[in-house]
């Protein structure tokens, strides 16, 4: 469900701060230092980086392709390995019986067992291939406002992370709160007043 | 500005209002949405509302109202009672176009936006052609969200909400 989707979900964010360079030499140094990587043979269960919108595996921001009109336009991606728990427990209980018959003992310490489960886990992480999940958005910098194509609270926050990172920018999430705050310019006096408001009732 | 997790749930509830008072504008009073809008334009309730009752046991009651007939009627009961509007699906016209989008009231967030048709992609130039005219419907739904949103937050930190809006809802409840 992404920009150029039929049907879309999208979450808004307002964006804090000003790039003190050029914009799209600053926005290109970032999408370059956080680009996706892939990584054969990774274990990490998770890899999230920046690619292009239209391209997400093969990114390239050289020429600010990812310009276009008055936005900025590219996409997160995030590959991750969704390792069923059962095949943990496979072979685990395999590893397992290996080193009681090899110890002769009854029992792994919880020590050992952590460690047993730790290298099943390796094991497997390297061998299943990553689900990768592309995320869309777009960024208006003259507005100050970015729109998010996914309401996923996990991809939010991978997103207000890597976008801190990358740019040094801030981006508030806009919900009734924040929105009202920062997007319908009260006065101080009013701001007060927001702020102690409580629940209507409209019940009988 | 006051801690962003804490704010998120302690002013929710002018969300769950802001979609309240937007159905009830819907139905009774469309000459705001004409009046924020150069073209003709008008909203409709879509086919979803979704409610939630807070239970005296402190669970949570969840009342759907799904498909394109569906008995608004029930929806008002549940408001009678205490529920609070946590989802509306809205159709947005403006003149010959059509949105059909549903807002949540906790984050404000957009859900399974349909965006009036635009020119298929199949070359590079075409994406960006595509992508400019989206991202201007999507900026055309957004601005008038966000238009209804400060009039609602302009109305509600006001008397005239407490002394004029809400007996107003409360009679549109009961017709």
């Amino acid at each position: 469900m992404g920009l150029l989707s039929s049907t879309s979900s999208v979450t808004r964010y307002q964006v804090e701060g000003k790039f003190e360079k050029s914009v799209l030499e600053s926005v290109e140094y970032g999408l370059k230092r956080y680009t996706f990587k892939e990584v054969d043979d990774d274990i990490s269960e998770k890899i999230v980086g920046w690619t292009s919108f239209d391209n997400p595996f093969n990114p390239n921001f050289e020429g600010h392709a990812f310009s276009i009109g008055t936005y900025l336009v590219f996409s997160m991606r995030i590959d991750k390995k969704a390792i069923p728990s059962k095949l943990i427990k496979k072979y685990y209980t395999l590893e397992e019986a290996k080193l009681l018959a090899k110890s002769g003992r009854q029992y792994l310490s919880r020590e050992e067992k952590k460690s047993v489960k730790d290298e099943v886990i390796n094991f497997l992480s390297s061998r299943i291939p990553a689900t990768p999940y592309v995320y869309d958005l777009i960024w208006n910098y003259e507005k100050s406002t970015l729109w998010f194509f996914s309401n996923m609270r996990a991809a939010n926050e991978e997103l207000e992370i890597l976008f801190s990172n990358s740019f040094k920018l801030i981006l508030v999430r806009l919900f009734p709160y924040t929105t009202a705050d920062l997007a319908v310019n009260l006065s101080q006096a009013e701001r007060d007043t927001l702020l102690k408001l409580s629940p209507t009732k409209f019940m009988e | 500005m006051l801690d962003l997790a804490v704010a998120y749930n302690r002013y929710k509830f002018l969300g769950y209002e802001f979609l309240t008072w937007l159905w009830f504008i819907v139905e009774q009073n469309q000459d705001i949405i004409g009046s924020l809008e150069e073209e003709p334009a008008s909203l409709a309730v879509g086919d979803l509302i979704i409610l939630k009752n807070k239970l005296d046991n402190n669970e949570a009651e969840t009342v759907t109202i799904k498909g394109d007939d569906a008995d608004l009627e029930e929806a008002k009961l549940a408001l009678r009672k205490g529920a609070v509007v946590t989802e509306l699906n809205l159709t947005y016209y403006s003149d010959d176009y059509q949105w059909r989008f549903t807002i949540k009231g906790e984050s404000l967030n957009i859900t399974g936006i349909h965006l009036p048709a635009t020119g298929s992609a199949e070359s590079k130039e075409d994406i960006e052609g595509v992508v400019i005219e989206k991202a201007f419907l999507y900026e055309k739904s957004f601005n008038l969200i966000d238009a209804l949103f400060k009039q609602f937050i302009n109305i509600r930190i006001t008397s005239r909400w407490e002394n004029s809006v809400v007996p107003l809802i409360k009679k549109w409840l009961h017709l």
